[in-house]
């Protein structure tokens, strides 16, 4: 896999996890486009299609990753989506990404732990790509 | 068992029978949950039907198809809003409407489900749905005892506190990992957003602690007389090296001292909050203008900024706890979301009002009155 033919759109409203992510995946190879936000995410999707998005749950409002998402599959639903959860899942009181039926509902390809291991990231990455190019 | 009224409004009959059939055996059980619920289904053809249905039934849950013969989904949807607060009401919706199902999810309904959907589809939803059900019920019984604001807070609390530590976290490990290399300079930019975020979390630390003082310590008040206009010159004080960085001119205008009764801490954390969002969200070579009079029996304090002002919508959700506005102008200022709540709060124990008008970009004027001896107009 020539991991430089491939754009990873991440959108994420924490300046410093975006960053850091954008690196991370660089690093993979990747060309990687960012976005800080639903809002800007949108935009940016008007102009490019990406061959795979990594987005954060918690951005605008509460839900904002789960409605990019929903938007994003509906204009480009060949795409793969990653969402990238952290501390929403455990408070219980946003919306629950760890129930079955919401999973289903957001037709998010992947929800990862916005810990995940690099070498984790890449395979989970790298997998959604290739399922994509069968 | 609990039996959950479900109101379906669509004027296919197939889909209300259909609807009905699918819930007529259905039921909703968790371990977590003390009770099992089943539901019982009520038909309605017209949005108007189902309004009156709403009225003299009380549904739980309201299916919602939009495009209906009388007046339209969206109309029965935004009465029952209006006056049906506790009604969880979803959309029915042909694919092709889905924007419109998006659209009405953000004024107020709960969910969509698009169709043609499949039994299962709808039973997921309804799972949801009555799970939903159950925690509200469960928070009004926490929220009569106060528990579930802790809760709420104590959970966004975490998120707030999790975050910078996430990021710290990230970038030493970047740094470890030797990923700019061997250069110690190359990690300057590492260095200083992990430094940024400590300085952030320590605010918020700082914030939690005035809250704290603000909820639980009426006792440790110390009332006397204080003058107004030496705690707002102190504070302009402390915030000066701010104010130049950013080239912010600060005035302040009164006639004489003003006395009030009061605990001078707590009129300081009001001053320092307000006065330094002024600075924090103004423009560079803006102004700041703090004017302090007594009006009507009571003192009037108004902060004016030049800076990037708010909506409408922002002004309203501004006084609550960890809410910070989010857009593009926002995105460099860092804040713990707390400080308004905290004045908010401590206004309100001296039975005084906080009011705020703003235009964005042109600035916001923050208003408190605080009385001297009676109740403010």
């Amino acid at each position: 896999m020539n991991h430089s033919n491939y754009t990873i759109l991440i959108v994420d409203d924490d300046q410093d996890y975006l960053f850091q992510l954008q690196t991370k995946v660089e690093r993979f190879g990747f060309k990687t486009i960012t976005a800080d936000g639903q809002r800007e995410a949108e935009a940016l999707l008007e102009k490019v299609k990406p061959d795979l998005a990594i987005l954060d749950l918690m951005m605008e409002n509460e839900d904002s990753g789960f409605i990019l998402c929903f938007k994003m599959k509906k204009k480009y639903p060949d795409v793969p989506i990653i969402i990238a959860t952290g501390v929403t899942a455990e408070t219980g009181i946003t919306f629950d990404v760890n129930d079955e039926n919401n999973r289903k509902w957001i037709k998010a390809d992947r929800f990862l732990d916005k810990g995940i291991r690099s070498d984790l990231l890449k395979e989970e990455i790298e997998k959604l790509l290739l399922q994509n190019s069968i | 068992m609990a039996t959950l009224k479900i109101l379906v409004v669509d004027d296919e009959p197939g889909i209300r029978s259909g609807i009905t059939r699918i819930l007529r055996n259905f039921r909703v059980d968790y371990p977590f949950m003390d009770e099992a619920f089943d539901f019982e289904v009520l038909e309605a053809a017209t949005g108007e039907a189902g309004i009156e249905i709403v009225e003299s039934n009380q549904p739980d849950i309201v299916l919602l198809d939009n495009k209906l013969p009388g007046i339209q989904g969206v109309e029965v949807l935004a009465y029952i809003k209006e006056k049906k607060k506790n009604i969880i009401v979803v959309m029915i919706t042909s694919y092709a409407s889905l924007e419109l199902a998006v659209k009405a999810t953000s004024d107020g309904a709960y969910d969509f489900i698009p169709k043609p959907f499949t039994p299962q589809e709808l039973k997921s939803c309804i799972e949801n749905i009555t799970k939903r059900v159950f925690l509200k019920k469960m928070t009004h019984t926490l929220q009569d005892t106060g528990k579930q604001i802790r809760f709420t807070f104590l959970s966004v609390l975490s998120h707030e506190l999790k975050a910078p530590l996430n990021s710290i976290e990230g970038y030493l490990k970047m740094i470890r990992e030797r990923q700019n290399g061997n250069k110690l300079e190359d990690y300057d930019v590492m260095i200083d957003r992990s430094l940024d975020r400590i300085k952030g979390m320590r605010s918020l630390i700082l914030d939690l602690l005035d809250l704290t003082r603000v909820e639980s310590g009426k006792a440790k008040r110390n009332i006397a007389e204080v003058d107004l206009v030496m705690i707002a010159r102190t504070a302009m004080d402390t915030m000066r090296p701010y104010a130049i960085q950013r080239d912010v001119k600060m005035n302040l205008v009164s006639d004489g001292k003003i006395i009030i009764q009061a605990d001078a801490e707590e009129m300081e954390i009001i001053f320092n909050n307000l006065i330094s969002n002024a600075i924090k969200y103004n423009l560079d070579g803006g102004t700041v203008d703090c004017t302090l009079a007594r009006q009507d029996g009571c003192i009037a304090i108004t902060v004016v900024d030049t800076g990037i002002g708010m909506s409408a919508a922002e002004i309203e959700k501004i006084f609550d706890d960890f809410v910070r506005i989010k857009n593009e102008k926002t995105k460099n200022i860092t804040g713990s979301g707390l400080g308004l709540s905290i004045v908010k709060k401590l206004i309100d124990n001296y039975s005084g009002k906080i009011e705020v008008i703003s235009i964005p970009d042109q600035g916001s004027t923050f208003n408190v009155r605080l009385p001297i001896d009676k109740p403010c107009l």
